[in-house]
């Protein structure tokens, strides 16, 4: 071998030696991206996450979907099988028939009613019932709360007869008082849960807040609505939203004390108009088949308030959990 | 402010205070606040009931001192009161009510309720005539037990993976809580008459199926009404996720480093720190789950006692109220002896860790 030829062995040697080199910086900053260090997730795991959380999003999303495509469908779409997801056009016609079969502002004024006015009642009265709770030094106190949550625990049959002949027997029936009443005593729908929230929170309050508006002379009650119910803003809309959207879904109760009112819950007038509907065209007529896209309809301009109110306020909705207290602090 | 000026007719409304004054005030002040007052005076100063400093005296004979603490008590009482008085109302007498009744044959008789006692027999024929009540609670049970697991992991898993560090993480907290806000009966309905309930990719492959067919009907039924109504299940969970979303949040993040310098990987630290810290949570979620799908208007249990309730009362004794009551109140014990159960399986593993 030449020198010439050894030099040129060498060179290609170190040459490869180097790429080598480069090569494996490149493996290991790939595999650090993939993978992750000890500081930063890999893109791997990332990829695995975000997989994840958008097959379980649309499985949890499905029937909302679902429900908003084929309200649109029209009769060729429904018997298109072909058609599965996506509407030929978008087709207003199911929308018109329950909205004028419906009378709907007037419904949904109803309804709105129906679900604000116990709400607010039942926000007014938790906020007194948690203050009293969390505030003052009560005798029995444990028992009474132990009675609360298990008030919550009871399914409503239990109570179904006694209280619809009670109703009944004060006039009740038929209007929205048979909602507010309960309310405005603390026992409306899922009642514990705003009394806890409130009591939670009032949990939290300083104490030595109050203790200044003592001394400044306030009495119990200014102290309360001073000092406590300005604090507790949060809490009250929490409260009235989620009581709200309660009383607005409520349809057992409702079905029970409104039937044959004027007055009913959105949900639960779909749902009579569907039967109806149903009722009129007998079982395998092409009507009924666009029943269906109908019904969704319905139910989702029934659920067209909610839906906006949600959307402008699910901040509220989202962080309301950490509020409850529930999570120990 | 001019806009409001004429929007609001205060001149007209000027006129309104004399007859305010004379209709209102003057009426209220004369058959309402005067006779208060002295009523509160003939209360106080006779000899039934005297006040003297910070005693209360009734009959000149018994002192009752109203120390701070009693005043505390007695204030904090009048801001519950109207939650003692609704509780009695509304809650107290109508359970206790449902309670006498179901040891009744009861009928309606337009107005009136005909009781006829009938002992413990309305609860002997629960378990002896009854042909369908002791096997839909068997199936609620063992269908409870699943769905129950299933929410509660698939809350963990979800919350989980939204406490990892992601973009768009309200987003996401808000997708998976828009069940809370749309789920009501009817709508629930709709969707599992048109079968949107279940997830099309499932129900292409038999693998369910297969499964079914390898295990006995009495754990099968409850499985197919589970992969029938899997959505359902998941859409429970929307409360579930926030809680423990939040309680992932509170755990301290040194205690991982600590955990991994020490040397314990991902699936080391899950089990013995996140698992253990979300205990607590996980009772209240497991509760919380209980009873929402247990007094759920579509649950199978409470279908079958509002139809007996409300079906047409005959001679025979499964029928009428008195006996839908018997009912309720065995499907509430049977619930919370779930919820025993579930409490107890949590809390022996919270002891065997500790």
């Amino acid at each position: 071998m030449t020198p010439f030829k050894k030099q040129r062995a060498f060179f290609k040697f170190m040459k490869e030696k180097l790429k080598n080199k480069e090569y494996n910086q490149v493996k290991s900053r790939i595999k650090s991206l993939m993978f992750g260090s000890k500081m930063t997730n890999g893109l791997l795991f990332k990829l695995l996450i975000y997989t994840l959380l958008i097959s379980l999003g649309y499985v949890y999303l499905y029937p909302v979907l679902y429900m908003v495509t084929n309200s649109f469908m029209s009769m060729s779409d429904i018997i298109n099988v072909a058609v599965r997801w996506i509407p030929t056009n978008l087709n207003w016609e199911n929308y018109r028939i329950v909205w004028q079969d419906l009378n709907y502002p007037q419904a949904l004024l109803d309804a709105l009613i129906l679900a604000g006015v116990p709400a607010i009642s039942a926000t007014i009265s938790s906020a007194f019932i948690g203050y009293g709770f969390a505030r003052y030094d009560l005798p029995f106190k444990k028992t009474l709360m132990t009675l609360m949550i298990m008030a919550f625990i009871i399914p409503p049959q239990i109570t179904m007869l006694p209280t619809f002949r009670m109703y009944a027997n004060y006039e009740l029936l038929g209007s929205i008082r048979a909602f507010v009443y309960p309310a405005i005593l603390g026992q409306g729908l899922n009642g514990p849960i705003y009394i806890l929230l409130f009591y939670s929170f009032f949990k939290t309050i300083p104490k030595s807040l109050e203790e200044s508006a003592q001394l400044d002379g306030a009495g119990p009650l200014k102290i309360f609505t001073r000092v406590a119910i300005p604090l507790a803003v949060p809490s009250i809309i929490i409260v009235f939203l989620f009581s709200f959207v309660w009383y607005y879904n409520e349809t057992y109760l409702a079905g029970l004390f409104l039937r044959g009112s004027d007055m009913m819950t959105l949900p639960l007038r779909v749902e009579q108009y569907i039967n109806e509907f149903t009722a009129i065209y007998p079982e395998g007529s092409r009507a009924r088949e666009l029943m269906q896209a109908v019904s969704l309809a319905g139910n989702i301009l029934s659920l067209l308030p909610l839906l906006v109110l949600y959307f402008f306020t699910q901040k509220h909705f989202v962080e309301s959990i950490d509020r409850t207290g529930i999570t120990g602090e | 402010m001019k806009h409001l000026k004429k929007l609001i007719p205060f001149k007209a409304l000027k006129k309104l205070v004399p007859y305010y004054q004379k209709f209102i005030q003057q009426p209220s002040e004369k058959y309402l606040f005067k006779p208060l007052r002295k009523a509160g005076s003939i209360l106080t100063h006779n000899k039934v009931i005297m006040k003297r400093q910070t005693d209360v005296v009734f009959f000149s004979k018994f002192t009752y001192t109203i120390t701070h603490k009693r005043r505390e008590h007695m204030i904090g009482i009048a801001f519950i009161f109207i939650w003692i008085i609704g509780y009695l109302i509304f809650t107290l007498y109508p359970v206790f009510y449902s309670l006498y009744l179901s040891f009744f044959k009861v009928q309606l008789d337009g107005q009136n309720l005909n009781l006829a006692f009938e002992g413990f027999n309305n609860y002997k024929a629960i378990f002896l005539n009854d042909p369908y009540f002791v096997e839909i609670l068997m199936q609620y049970g063992v269908e409870m037990l699943i769905n129950v697991s299933i929410t509660i992991v698939f809350a963990l898993v979800i919350a989980m993976l939204i406490n990892q560090d992601i973009k768009g993480k309200g987003a996401w907290r808000t997708v998976f809580f828009l069940p809370v806000i749309i789920t009501s009966g009817p709508v629930i309905a709709i969707l599992i008459s048109q079968g949107a309930t279940t997830l099309p990719s499932i129900e292409d492959y038999d693998i369910i199926d297969q499964i079914l067919s390898n295990v006995g009907g009495f754990i099968a039924d409850p499985l197919q009404a589970l992969f029938n109504q899997i959505l359902l299940v998941f859409w429970f969970a929307g409360i579930q996720i926030l809680i423990l979303l939040a309680g992932l949040q509170k755990i301290d993040k040194a205690i991982y480093e600590a955990a991994s310098i020490d040397g314990a990987g991902p699936w080391e630290s899950f089990w013995k720190i996140t698992l253990p810290s979300l205990m607590p949570l996980i009772t209240v979620t497991v509760v919380y789950t209980v009873v929402s799908m247990s007094v759920f208007s579509l649950n199978e249990v409470i279908i079958y006692i509002q139809n007996v309730m409300l079906g047409e009362s005959t001679d025979a004794i499964t029928t009428g109220y008195g006996y839908s009551s018997a009912l309720s109140w065995v499907y509430f014990i049977v619930m919370s002896i779930i919820i025993l159960l579930f409490v107890g399986i949590i809390n022996i593993r919270r002891r065997s860790r500790t």
